[in-house]
């Protein structure tokens, strides 16, 4: 059992960490946009935060569950709906049998995830059940979710212990402004001082060209000393890449693997969830920051998710005072012998 | 004037990623460099390092900075480099891929051998002498880069690329030659096909071959190519490898 999707959405797949390893080959990493925020919905229903997750992009989908489960939505505010009343975001929530969870347009963000404690069954391939469309492989037979298909769960799980602490506040996409911190490098020099200065002092806005593979921005040219092109290497993830146009390309999960365009800079790893979330239209903001400094930003949202993971562990206070948990299971017992006498009648 | 660059060196590419340089230039000896390197530092299975890129003239490797600090794989990388220095000579393996040249499988050979001035069999003895050094892949899985093709066969891409082409066409396109792994657009000229699979995604190991390995192609009849279709398709065949 699972879901069925009576709207598909613009652009929804199945998505986890990523395909890693197999880069050498040719393969693109693949894997969802805004770790951040896949790894907070796969924490909220008790999923390692690997699990396989649905994104979706500017429009969710409609979905109507074939069984029950728990589910967590965060990303973008798509303003979720169950049965045709708003649901909580960043809250783990019971999806029941039966029930419809339409997610509508961004309001918020780009990118939208949902996770499943019963967890989706698509077959791991490569170590990955992330959707690789170039490829097709992994996910849903390689291709984006469509309308009328259904997703099904690979186990059964509708308990999750302290289910009532596990809420934490919506993240904030709104921002119209943003700076993005960037390591200088490797191809740096590749471009004159004037340039590397332009990059970092003017404002980038993100364009309509943008999508999982990279996101194109627009702004001031950004001068190389002779021209733009290398002996095509290896691309990282946040990689920005500057053409002969002199405008720069932000490389993203389904980058290709290599490319023979002089790379600036690369965007910090903490800054990517931030940066994949802006609109079009939004302006960036360059900074330059050390790998060490990055890398102490690195560690300090590793502490962040710890953090998280112990409040949304902890148990809620109505469950910590006892004299308060006997009254709610009193009601409970209560509540169910009245159902017994109604079904007596 | 600016000083000259010292290879190998290390390149910073943003918190997570770093790339070892050996030289900026397309040769088969910095290439056989980057193999020994890259082999050394996958025996040492480092834990941290999760996903290396070798390319024609580097080696991008992406690390997890909670396991591995900046400063920590760049003690790793000195001494898989100084490690790599003492390797005179590696393992070399050749890929042998058998190939249906001409016909349906090969459209093009004709137009390449009128291009060349050659007959199409002279083509063909031309194109399968030699192994070619597979410098890297990239641009679709098990895309192989190669360098050795020989300069007589050289032939611009087509004007208009064709919207589909099999999975294992092998063709040629301005000084490169090389097979396609899967079903993609092509604006190379199709001279032959390979019933064997350099791709795919249900084998233990997905990808026939590495950045480093040599390919030489073998002529085979349709008769052959059809025999060795059906033992691919039944999980018999084996690709000849040569070390």
């Amino acid at each position: 059992m699972g879901m069925l999707f009576q709207k598909s959405g613009l652009l929804t797949t199945v998505q986890d960490l990523g395909r890693t390893g197999y880069q050498k080959d040719g393969f693109s990493v693949s894997g969802v946009m805004d770790r951040r925020s896949a790894i907070i919905a796969n924490m909220l229903v008790d999923n390692p935060e690997n699990e396989a997750v649905l994104e979706f992009m500017l429009v969710g989908p409609t979905i109507k569950f074939t069984s029950s489960t728990i589910i967590a939505i965060t990303g973008g505010n798509f303003e979720p709906m169950i049965n045709g009343k708003p649901a909580p975001m960043y809250t783990a929530i019971y999806a029941n049998r039966g029930d419809v969870l339409e997610l509508k347009f961004a309001k918020t963000g780009i990118w939208g995830y949902l996770s499943f404690s019963s967890k989706l069954d698509v077959p791991v391939v490569m170590g990955s059940r992330s959707t690789n469309i170039k490829c097709k492989i992994g996910g849903n037979h390689g291709q984006k979710i469509e309308k009328g298909e259904q997703v099904w769960f690979r186990i059964k799980k509708r308990y999750i212990t302290s289910f009532l602490s596990r809420t934490i506040e919506p993240e904030d996409f709104s921002q119209k402004k943003k700076t993005i911190r960037v390591v200088l490098g490797p191809q740096d020099d590749y471009f004159q001082k004037k340039g590397i200065e332009t990059f970092f002092s003017e404002d980038y806005l993100i364009t309509e060209e943008s999508d999982r593979m990279g996101y194109r921005l627009d702004g001031p040219y950004v001068a190389h000393k002779d021209g733009a092109d290398i002996i095509s290497d290896g691309i990282p993830l946040g990689a920005i890449q500057i053409p002969s146009h002199g405008k720069p390309i932000v490389m993203l999960a389904d980058r290709q693997t290599t490319g023979g365009y002089a790379k600036i800079g690369t965007v910090i790893s903490v800054d990517i969830p931030a940066f994949v979330q802006s609109k079009e239209g939004t302006a960036i903001h360059f900074e330059k920051v050390s790998v060490e400094t990055a890398q102490r930003l690195y560690m300090e949202q590793e502490k962040d998710y710890d953090a998280i993971r112990k409040r949304i562990h902890r148990p809620c206070k109505e469950v910590i005072e006892p004299r308060l948990t006997a009254k709610r299971i009193e009601k409970l017992y209560t509540k169910q012998e009245l159902q017994e006498d109604e079904t007596w009648i | 004037m600016e000083r000259p660059i010292a290879y190998p060196r290390i390149l910073t590419a943003g918190d997570a990623a770093v790339v070892v340089e050996f030289g900026n230039e397309i040769s088969p000896e910095i290439n056989a460099r980057i193999k020994t390197f890259h082999d050394i530092l996958k025996d040492k299975k480092i834990p941290g390092i999760m996903d290396v890129i070798p390319t024609f003239r580097s080696v991008l490797i992406n690390y997890e900075p909670a396991v591995l600090l900046y400063q920590d794989i760049v003690i790793s990388i000195k001494e898989t480099l100084q490690e790599s220095g003492n390797v005179s000579e590696t393992k070399k393996r050749i890929f042998r891929i058998p190939v249906c040249y001409g016909g349906i499988y090969g459209p093009d050979l004709k137009d390449v051998a009128e291009h060349a001035g050659m007959s199409e069999e002279e083509v063909i003895i031309c194109h399968s002498k030699e192994p070619y050094l597979i410098y890297m892949l990239g641009f679709l899985p098990g895309f192989a880069y190669l360098g050795g093709l020989d300069p007589k066969l050289a032939i611009p891409r087509l004007q208009q690329p064709r919207k589909r082409i099999e999975a294992g066409s092998v063709g040629i396109g301005g000084e490169q030659t090389g097979i396609y792994p899967l079903v993609s657009p092509a604006g190379w000229r199709l001279i032959g096909r390979t019933p064997i699979k350099p791709y795919d995604p249900d084998r233990k190991i997905p990808i026939l071959y590495e950045a480093g390995d040599y390919i030489q192609f073998d002529p085979i009849t349709k008769e052959e190519y059809e025999i060795i279709e059906k033992q691919v398709a039944e999980g018999t065949y084996q690709c000849q490898i040569i070390e």
